[in-house]
């Protein structure tokens, strides 16, 4: 870590090398080109989607995917029981699970990092508060809060989104307190305190470049815990309310049929699937790279 | 070893404490419990009434205190849906999910274990490389998701086992599965590298050198010291799962503490719901108190910092 600080490499070196890390890796690979499909999607769903997600066609209900007998190229992947054309909704459905991933994991981020960097810094008492803290988000049942709350409060993506950040956060905490710990007791540390740096100077100039590593791969890994645990919570019907597109809401929807359409649970569950699969791949991808001695 | 096991009694008791003020508070984000339980149709004279009968006109520190006292004797309030004792309901359905969540860490032990082991005998092996795509594809699986798949599949196509229920123990072999896979990744990384680091130390090599036999260094000189932390993590994922049996209970409808958490959240049953969270955080506190007792007892490094 302090060999990547030190001035006589450059910034394109250290660019190319990084790219040559990136490359020598499948599993990033993989994982970075499905999720930045993904997110391309998502963010040209309305260019990419062949027909409105919300547009109900009674007449067309339940026709099953093209590669069916009984599927048309009108509606490639099929329509719902409404009649609503399931590609689309599974473009928009992108949306959705990036935006709740990506929120939490903010929101988490957060709170997790400062109580992490915090207590690992300052030590003493603010660690044993934090620890304490830690435990105590620990020892409560994550799906079973989240439903209550979201029932008591009621299902929106924005209460979704909230009632996760606020959920998932110890996994930062953790991480974030047990690498800040490492960092301290570095000479450069020491010696930034000792030319008279500001403790939020240390924090910031010194102690969060060399944290950042850590903490994007535990962002990865809660966007993807997230992204299933909103799927979990909108299967239940307490998450993302209907008519969204929501994929954890689509399987919800499709259950009822899925013996006689098992395409219908099956399409938006894979999508999940792949979705979280790939950015665990990213997540294991950063790690290796930027630290390969943490690896397990 | 006395100093330890009561500074982390203590400990989980002050962690008990919050989780209890937290469950308690958690069901005053309604603005009005009055209202939730009445439902949007009642006179404000009903909730008026209901107001009244459940005390809900007191101040929020004085009605935890009240239902704390209770609490601690056991008593958990009356269901408003079921019109029964929470305690008892709750003490009616956990049996079940007790019998589902130990099947499901055994489970998900005999899975991963073997196979964490198998791969650090030899890393980059196809034996590892099958652990290592394994883990990462059981991570990524959604377990409802998985749920309704595998019924799709055995019960439905094959007509192998039956689809909900929990009359017979051929019930409990889908939900097991489904409860355990996720923590089978967690538990065969940590066997693997606990395995790989013991390996490469010089008390393997001695007793390799010794001519010990494979079997005997691997299993009984190896294998015993990987394990110590597996096992709190076996621990650990055992108080996860019960908080999971919720989805798992929900598709199977395996009629246990999980699957009642479903009803009384849906209903707005919050006594039942306050009861669930308490003693679910309760028996991970537990879990978690005693699984630290056994690491420091088998590792006395730990209880002397």
């Amino acid at each position: 870590m302090s060999l990547s600080n030190s001035a006589n490499i450059n910034r394109s070196g250290k660019l190319s090398s990084l790219i040559k890390k990136v490359k020598g890796h499948q599993g990033m690979i993989i994982g970075s080109v499905i999720v930045i499909t993904v997110i391309a999607i998502a963010l040209l769903a309305p260019l990419i989607a062949p027909h409105d997600p919300y547009h109900q066609d009674l007449m067309r209900r339940l026709v099953p995917p093209v590669w069916d007998s009984r599927g048309s190229w009108e509606h490639i992947l099929g329509t719902d029981h409404l009649g609503r054309d399931y590609l689309s909704r599974l473009i928009y459905g992108a949306r959705i699970s990036l935006l709740i991933g990506i929120g939490a994991a903010v929101i988490s981020g957060i709170i997790g990092t400062f109580m992490g960097v915090m207590a690992g810094y300052f030590g003493g008492r603010v660690d044993m508060v934090v620890t304490f803290l830690i435990t105590v988000r620990l020892s409560m049942p994550v799906v079973l809060v989240a439903l209550a709350v979201v029932a008591i409060v009621g299902g929106s993506l924005q209460v979704v989104v909230t009632v996760l950040g606020l959920l998932l956060w110890d996994r930062f905490a953790v991480v974030m307190r047990s690498s800040t710990l490492q960092i301290r007791s570095m000479d450069y540390v020491a010696a930034a305190r000792a030319v008279g740096c500001s403790t939020s100077r240390v924090l910031i100039a010194e102690v969060m470049p060399n944290v950042v590593n850590n903490l994007i791969v535990i962002t990865t890994i809660e966007i993807a815990h997230a992204i299933i645990l909103e799927a979990a919570l909108s299967f239940l019907g307490l998450g993302v309310q209907p008519p969204l597109p929501s994929w954890g809401l689509m399987v919800s929807e499709g259950k009822d049929m899925m013996l006689f359409e098992p395409w219908l649970i099956a399409i938006p569950g894979v999508a999940l699937f792949m979705l979280v699969l790939a950015i665990n791949l990213m997540g294991d991808g950063a790690r290796d790279i930027t630290a390969p001695e943490n690896r397990n | 070893m006395l100093f330890y096991t009561l500074k982390r009694f203590g400990l989980a008791s002050l962690v008990a404490l919050t989780v209890s003020f937290i469950s308690f508070g958690l069901l005053y984000l309604s603005s009005d419990p009055a209202i939730a339980m009445a439902g949007e149709t009642a006179s404000d004279a009903d909730i008026e009434a209901i107001r009244k009968l459940y005390g809900f006109d007191r101040p929020i520190l004085v009605q935890y205190f009240d239902w704390l006292q209770r609490a601690v004797g056991g008593d958990l309030g009356k269901s408003y849906y079921f019109r029964t004792d929470v305690s008892a309901l709750i003490g009616e359905r956990l049996p079940t999910t007790m019998m589902l969540g130990v099947s499901a860490i055994t489970f998900a032990i005999l899975f991963s274990v073997p196979l964490g082991v198998a791969a650090a005998i030899r890393p980059n092996s196809i034996i590892d490389r099958v652990a290592l795509f394994l883990s990462v594809m059981g991570q990524a699986l959604p377990s409802f998701w998985f749920a309704l798949m595998l019924i799709v599949l055995l019960s439905v196509n094959l007509r192998l086992l039956p689809t909900s229920g929990s009359d017979t123990w051929l019930h409990f072999v889908m939900p097991t599965v489904v409860l355990g896979y996720y923590a089978a990744p967690a538990i065969m990384r940590l066997t693997r590298t606990g395995m790989l680091e013991v390996l490469s130390t010089d008390y393997i090599r001695t007793a390799r050198a010794k001519g010990l036999r494979p079997v005997v260094v691997l299993f009984k000189h190896a294998l015993r010291n990987a394990i110590i932390p597996v096992v709190s993590l076996a621990a650990v994922q055992f108080g996860f799962m019960l908080g999971g049996s919720i989805v798992v209970e929900t598709i199977f409808a395996l009629h246990g503490a999980g699957f009642l958490a479903w009803e009384s959240i849906t209903r707005n049953d919050l006594p039942t719901v306050q009861g669930l969270i308490l003693v679910f955080s309760l028996f991970y506190i537990v879990l978690t108190f005693f699984a630290d007792l056994l690491n420091a007892w088998l590792d006395p490094r730990i209880r002397i910092s």
